[in-house]
């Protein structure tokens, strides 16, 4: 292959975009081992970028001892993760209906789906968090009575955000191009749609499950305007919300609040470059046939 | 599956109905979670927009009327005198400015103006020679400066996102030795939360922080600026670091959209002799007009969502100058707790989502007639 000006060109200019899209990263990385005096004596100079100086952990021990780090993870965790998993179900549901069967009204409920496609959360963020505040909720502390409100719990984390369009949309699309013969041969054979859904169309939508799982595992673990708006109670705050404890005025600690970023950025970054390939298969999906 | 007993035959409509009724059992969960967190709360939005709902009042919500609307867009204009000296000048106050009638006998309960009443001064236009001025009012200039931020924001992020975006994706849709690392690296900031993006930023554009420590170091008389506090920085502050974040984001979209393009469309103008040039002008740019059209339309209805930015950054400071529509609904329907003035503003926005999402639809349909 022959080397050419416009090829080191390009790769000058794309090692150049690398450090623009790298230094806050890095930067946040470093900064997190270093203590404030040396985080602030580097800012301006290379050592920014370097674990150079008196590296230590103690910024991480400083966030431990602060706040209830697991607590707030495990929070997180729980609401990520039950969210995620009754989305797969609920949304493959709906999917493979709208995918693969025929019934009355499918076209409406398609109408409904395709238009809340779009429909941003923060359209509707105010009306939900009168309607959850205002919801009569079943409790069963001291016998069963009803009580006012959804809010400082994990349901209310998690509730809004397991039907997803854009799972609905995936997975509907996937199953369309499953061949129809399969679940034919199935009826002939007299399985139950439920069957065909469990057995035949579930085990072959992995890269579906995979890219839906992505696509709400990870604004799970990110969210923070919901929570902000509904969560007081610390006993069920998620990791995202922990952040408020580090800029009081008085004594902001920027290695304290660069480790705890590192702590939130961390998982996120493993989890996308273990997953990639649905992470590409996901925007390829919502980019190209959206 | 061959294990299964075979069932008698049933003729096709009873089929039919079945396989409706599991169709229905299979789509209910989702649908009732849908219907009742998505399609109610915008119907509900809609309605609270007409009431003054306060979010933990005990008192039910009152229906209003247009009021919250006529706040939020209403607008007017009045003319205010000062008298004349004999000499013909105008009367002026101690501090040497026009002696002006007092605007607040206007706009207060009860004066002879309803139109201008409880509305708030946003330009002053004075004429001298006939001692008078024209004054622009409206029932929550805020709400203005936030339409005004948010358009502003949008005009310049989506071309710029958009254009940047293509160019990175043309840059690592080459074949150069690490152009997945490359990606990665360009697409990470787009998985990182934009809490943390925001925070790290608010580092980096501190007074102290690495943007004016660097230009220090180069500069030693160099004067730091206070990129978020100052009201002529903040909003281009804010919209370097979101272009920052989500351009990698676009990059892929436009790679798969590269990626569709057949090669022998590309060997065929180099067959008559096109150059780099010529390929991308009748091969790339019209092969990427669908991805166009999605680009533009994300982009731009994320924009004018901008909201955790303002959040984090500058709370809509200095002066206003970076509030947006959405983080006004924020401030009013939660820290304010007005949930109807704070769903006028969100219905405002959703309007603004839906006249979109139709401009999407029509040229959608023109590309593919």
């Amino acid at each position: 292959m022959k080397i050419s000006i416009g090829r080191i060109l390009s790769y000058v200019l794309a090692i150049v975009l690398t450090v623009f899209f790298a230094f806050p990263l890095v930067f946040m990385v470093m900064s997190s081992l270093k203590p404030d005096f040396n985080l602030l004596q580097d800012t301006g100079s290379f050592r920014a970028f370097l674990p150079v100086g008196p590296i230590s952990f103690n910024n991480y021990i400083g966030v431990y001892d602060r706040i209830p780090l697991l607590m707030f993870i495990g929070n997180s965790l729980i609401v990520a993760t039950t969210t995620t998993i009754l989305g797969l179900f609920f949304n493959s549901m709906l999917g493979f209906a709208l995918g693969r069967m025929e019934f009355k009204g499918k076209s409406f409920v398609f109408a409904v789906i395709i238009s809340t496609l779009i429909l941003p959360f923060e359209v509707i963020a105010i009306p939900l968090l009168y309607m959850m505040v205002k919801l009569p909720v079943l409790s069963f502390k001291g016998g069963i009575h009803f009580t006012q409100g959804l809010f400082n719990n994990y349901q209310v984390q998690i509730l809004p955000f397991i039907a997803n369009a854009i799972a609905i949309f995936l997975f509907m699309q996937y199953f369309k191009s499953i061949p129809k013969e399969l679940d034919e041969a199935a009826r002939v054979d007299g399985a139950s749609w439920f069957l065909i859904y469990r057995k035949i169309a579930m085990p072959l939508a992995g890269p579906a499950i995979g890219t839906v799982s992505i696509l709400t595992f990870l604004p799970m673990w990110n969210a923070y305007i919901w929570p902000v708006m509904t969560i007081q109670d610390e006993r069920y705050r998620p990791i995202m919300i922990g952040l408020q404890y580090f800029y009081v005025n008085f004594g902001t600690s920027w290695g304290q609040i660069m480790a705890y970023l590192t702590i939130l950025t961390v998982p996120v970054v493993i989890l996308f470059l273990s997953m990639q390939r649905f992470f590409v298969n996901s925007i390829a999906t919502t980019g190209v046939k959206g | 599956m061959s294990t299964a007993i075979l069932k008698p035959l049933r003729n096709k409509s009873s089929q039919k109905r079945s396989e409706g009724r599991a169709a229905w059992i299979l789509a209910a969960p989702a649908l009732l979670l849908l219907t009742s967190f998505v399609v109610l709360p915008v119907i509900l939005g809609l309605g609270l927009g007409f009431t003054n709902a306060q979010l933990l009042s005990p008192n039910a919500p009152e229906f209003t009327g247009l009021s919250n609307f006529k706040t939020l867009v209403g607008v007017a204009t009045t003319t205010i005198h000062a008298e004349r000296n004999t000499d013909g000048s105008c009367v002026k106050d101690a501090s040497g400015q026009i002696a002006f009638e007092s605007l607040r006998d206007r706009t207060r309960e009860g004066s002879k103006y309803p139109n201008l009443v409880g509305k708030t001064e946003v330009k002053r236009f004075i004429n001298e020679k006939n001692c008078s001025a024209k004054i622009v009012l409206a029932g929550d200039p805020t709400f203005w400066r936030s339409m005004g931020n948010t358009l502003f924001f949008a005009l310049i992020v989506v071309p710029v996102q958009g254009g940047l975006a293509l160019l990175l994706a043309l840059l690592v849709n080459q074949k150069l030795k690490g152009r997945n690392f490359f990606r990665t690296i360009y697409f990470i900031p787009t998985v990182t939360s934009m809490v943390v993006i925001s925070m790290l930023w608010r580092f980096i554009y501190q007074p102290e922080g690495l943007i004016n420590k660097t230009i220090s170091n180069f500069n030693p008389s160099y004067v730091p600026i206070d990129w978020l506090g100052n009201p002529k920085t903040a909003m281009p502050a804010i919209i370097f670091l979101s272009v920052w974040q989500a351009v990698g984001y676009h990059m892929m979209i436009w790679l798969g959209g590269l990626q569709t393009i057949p090669q022998e469309l590309y060997e065929a103008v180099r067959m008559d002799g096109a150059n780099k040039w010529h390929e991308f002008k009748f091969v790339t740019i019209p092969g990427l007009r669908h991805t166009f059209v999605f680009i533009l339309i994300t982009i731009t209805i994320a924009a004018l969502g901008l909201f955790i930015q303002i959040g984090i950054l500058t709370g809509g400071g200095p002066l206003d100058s970076t509030t947006t529509l959405v983080w006004q609904s924020f401030v009013h329907g939660y820290q304010r707790q007005e949930i109807g003035y704070g769903s006028a503003i969100s219905f405002v926005f959703f309007i603004m989502v839906l006249f979109i999402s139709l401009i999407q639809r029509s040229m959608t349909k023109r590309l593919e007639s």
